[in-house]
């Protein structure tokens, strides 16, 4: 009896640990085995893990650093903690434990946005991958290059509704740009480069990476990017230099030009900023922007004409629709851009260049598409231009930049200033003057604004001043509320001694309120700036002006008392609702050092001009409520 | 321009524009056979609204892991001309050739059909399907099973004979397709 007793806990012991060893164990024998030393010996890099067989998790770890990456933001959960426990392992990647996985994916949109570079982000199988859509869709429509590892239930689970399974790759693969799952860990390696290579050629986008946990688990061999083979995917970016010649000759023969640029040429890189600058420069055109693309050429400067579309100048609708040689790079006709197809610069002829051949002629019929990166279009571009000592026509440009200024008179984003109420516009114009203040002074802090979604970022898009690319983020396409905030908090990672703020409203910032828990964790002193009048601003604007004054639950009752909610969470909180001390809380919000609210209570009436509204050409833009071809009848 | 039925009541929003008419077209599609390549190319169409009229796919290489993905769609030509692009950017996908355009192309469907008859109806179906060259490959004394190998047309046609006849059952492959002459749509290297 005695015997068996004593036996018996043995026995468990002994299984015990064999359980907890089974993975090490195994790992040994495959790493003795003839192929895993074949592998090695052919594996004729440097890396310092190639000398041995590594784990599906640790080529997740040595394929980021080797592809340049050094933060990812993530979450974890069951299907990812090998993931993890290598992170915990290593020190070359900087994890940053968001609050919830679609600001993971945000945040690394803010990080690659800011930085050029491919932003990473890491979140568990079922609902860590489910919420993490919305940010991957937000990159689709934005192009911007995300690359998302899913956790998955292991490969023999996989099908049979397991706890936390959901068919990600199924789910993800209309709002990725492409996407994987990897059920072999051979294949492991290079389909991270792949996916790194994807997300950052051709047109920007996100790309979904879905690893069963058994993967992570398994040894397999590692290959560097050098060893991998990308050739699958490697859309055109040089132009076809005859379409480019031809371009060039319509500009130069061209009496009412206009540049229309978008986010492509902000994708490209300072380069492409920098070319642009010095073409339009060159030609002496007027130029506008997309909402993705300011920032691509100095907003400042005389030719630019502020943004375009929907809310955007008077003057820049109005040159585009009476334009009569469009050149549109980098942007994609979006429906907020164009308004009604077919009064859309009806007698002008246009260029398009675009690194994507399904932007070209999708919703515009163009006359010239070129087919390429905006670098290098705009350097082909300007050679020709150089070359063939084209000038634009002086008298057509003088009557043309005539015309422009007469439109630029209307001033149409002057607002009722007030003395009582803080008006949202009044708000952005002194945060733009505290900012150029930094900006000019010696050392300086750089300055990088997000924006949530609605009235507040259209403003933000109006009144704020933007002279270099990769220095805005906003959500263009998608129009994601709640985006800014964690966007900002990827900005600020990318750019530690920046000046970050987050222009937001007061519904949108709810939507991710939850990352003031990251903000503290990792001290990042990222600036909240809402505009908070109470409404959801854009909801309550239309349906003020189209849907007969009836506010259907637009009202944000019950909103929090933001200033306590800062301070809950652990930052600073700051209230103003007198114009008299906006500039001194602008000035105290630019000097903390932790994550800070500043709530400005903002007048709840205004509304967002000019507009055109939907369906409408751009001719036809109002710039005030009561103006009188504002058909309320309509409704 | 034509004012649609949303612009006659007067919506504040915008009205659909007009269509312009519609054609089909053959596409071939060689892709990468690889998990998931198939969603993406059907939830393509899906996605943005695109009507498929018969889609097939089968691995035509092997040892390069390729498929070949034969679509016949319908659209304007605008339309089809985002399908192609649309389809030209995925990453899987190697080569998009827009048949009914770029060449005159053959096109042939496969159907098995089961005709279940007896005395004269049974002799008739019998008739009509040696007119048609459609083979039998199958008979009890009471059903045919016929393979008929054509144009959708000519398919069409026999089915629509065979109706009166005793059809129970059709199974179609949907159309494969390849252009005429020497010149291919892909050189398997």
């Amino acid at each position: 009896m005695a015997t068996k007793t004593t036996l018996k806990p043995k026995n468990k012991a002994g299984a015990k640990s064999a359980a907890k060893s089974a993975g090490k164990p195994q790992m040994k024998l495959v790493k003795s085995t003839p192929e895993a030393k074949k592998a090695k010996s052919t594996s004729a890099s440097q890396w310092v893990y190639d000398k041995k067989t590594l784990t599906g998790a640790e080529i997740v770890i040595q394929a980021l650093v080797d592809n340049g990456v050094d933060t990812i933001f993530g979450y974890p959960g069951g299907a990812v903690l090998p993931i993890y426990d290598a992170i915990f392992q290593q020190k070359k990647i900087k994890h940053v434990l968001v609050r919830h996985e679609q600001a993971a994916l945000h945040a690394a949109e803010g990080y690659a946005r800011s930085t050029g570079k491919v932003g990473c982000a890491l979140v568990t199988s079922g609902p860590g991958a489910t919420n993490a859509v919305t940010g991957l869709t937000d990159a689709l429509l934005d192009s911007i290059p995300v690359l998302c590892f899913s956790g998955q239930v292991p490969t023999f689970l996989i099908g049979t509704d397991a706890f936390q399974e959901a068919d990600t790759t199924g789910i993800t693969r209309q709002c990725t740009k492409q996407n994987y799952l990897v059920k072999d860990v051979k294949d492991l390696a290079k389909t991270v480069h792949e996916a790194f290579h994807v997300a950052k050629s051709g047109r920007p986008g996100p790309v979904l990476i879905d690893l069963p946990k058994d993967v992570q688990f398994a040894p397999g061999p590692y290959q560097s990017p050098e060893e991998t083979d990308l050739s699958r995917y490697c859309p055109r970016t040089m132009p076809d230099i005859s379409l480019i010649e031809d371009a060039v000759e319509m500009m130069a023969n061209a009496k009412k030009p206009v540049f229309y640029t978008g986010g492509g040429v902000v994708n490209s890189g300072t380069e492409a900023a920098e070319l642009l600058t010095e073409f339009v420069q060159m030609t002496g055109f007027p130029i506008t922007s997309t909402l993705m693309g300011l920032g691509g050429y100095p907003m400042r400067d005389k030719q630019h004409l502020g943004m375009l579309g929907m809310h955007g100048t008077f003057e820049a609708n109005w040159a585009m629709h009476d334009c009569d040689v469009m050149i549109n790079i980098g942007a994609r006709f979006d429906d907020r851009v164009t308004g009604r197809l077919d009064a859309f610069a009806p007698n002008s002829k246009k260029i398009h260049i675009d690194i994507d051949p399904s932007s070209i002629n999708k919703n515009v019929r163009v006359e010239l598409g070129i087919v390429a990166d905006s670098v290098e279009a705009l350097r082909a571009m300007i050679a020709v231009w150089k070359k063939r000592k084209y000038k634009a026509d002086a008298a057509a440009m003088k009557a043309w930049w005539a015309q422009i200024e007469k439109w630029r008179a209307v001033k149409c984003l002057n607002y009722q200033k007030s003395a009582k109420t803080i008006k949202p516009q009044y708000a952005l114009e002194r945060l733009q003057a505290a900012l150029d203040k930094e900006m000019s002074k010696k050392n300086g802090r750089d300055v990088f604004i997000s924006t949530e979604v609605g009235q507040h970022q259209m403003w933000a898009a109006q009144f704020l001043k933007f002279d270099k690319p990769n220095h805005w983020m906003t959500s263009g396409g998608l129009g994601t509320m709640g985006y800014g905030f964690p966007a900002a908090i990827g900005v600020q990672m990318a750019h530690p001694d920046a000046l970050v703020v987050d222009v937001a409203g007061d519904a949108s910032i709810l939507m991710n309120i939850q990352e003031m828990s990251t903000a503290v964790q990792y001290r990042l002193p990222v600036k909240i700036f809402i505009l908070n009048n109470q409404w959801m601003g854009m909801v309550k604007q239309w349906q003020e002006l189209l849907h007969g004054e009836r506010y259907s639950n637009s009202y944000t009752e019950s909103l929090p008392d933001f200033v306590k909610l800062a301070e809950a969470y652990g930052g600073i909180g700051m209230r103003v609702s007198d114009p008299a001390e906006l500039d001194d809380v602008i000035a105290k919000m630019m000097k903390t050092d932790c994550v800070t609210i500043v709530d400005v209570c903002v007048d709840p009436s205004e509304n967002c001009f000019p507009m055109i509204p939907s369906g409408k050409a751009h001719n036809e833009m109002i710039l005030s409520a009561d103006a009188e071809k504002f058909d309320k009848t309509l409704v | 321009m034509a004012r649609t039925s949303q612009q006659d009541r007067k919506s504040v929003y915008g009205a659909a524009p007009v269509q312009d008419p519609v054609s089909s077209h053959t596409l071939a599609v060689i892709v990468d056979n690889e998990p998931g390549v198939l969603a993406r190319v059907i939830g393509l169409f899906s996605g943005r609204g695109y009507n498929i009229e018969s889609l097939t796919v089968a691995e035509t290489d092997h040892t390069a892991r390729k498929s070949r993905i034969t679509i016949v769609c319908s659209g304007t030509v605008h339309v089809i001309e985002q399908i192609h692009h649309q389809l030209s950017r995925l990453v899987p996908v190697h080569k998009v050739s827009n048949l009914t355009l770029e060449s005159t192309h053959l096109e042939r469907e496969l159907a098995l059909l089961k005709v279940v008859g007896k005395k004269d109806k049974r002799i008739e179906a019998l008739r009509v399907a040696d007119i048609f060259r459609a083979r039998v490959v199958d008979s009890t004394l009471e059903s045919f099973v016929f393979e008929i190998t054509g144009t959708t047309e000519k398919v069409n046609a026999f089915i629509d004979l065979m109706r009166p006849l005793g059809l129970t059952e059709i199974s179609r492959t949907g159309v494969a397709a390849i252009s005429r002459g020497k010149e291919g749509v892909y050189e398997a290297a």
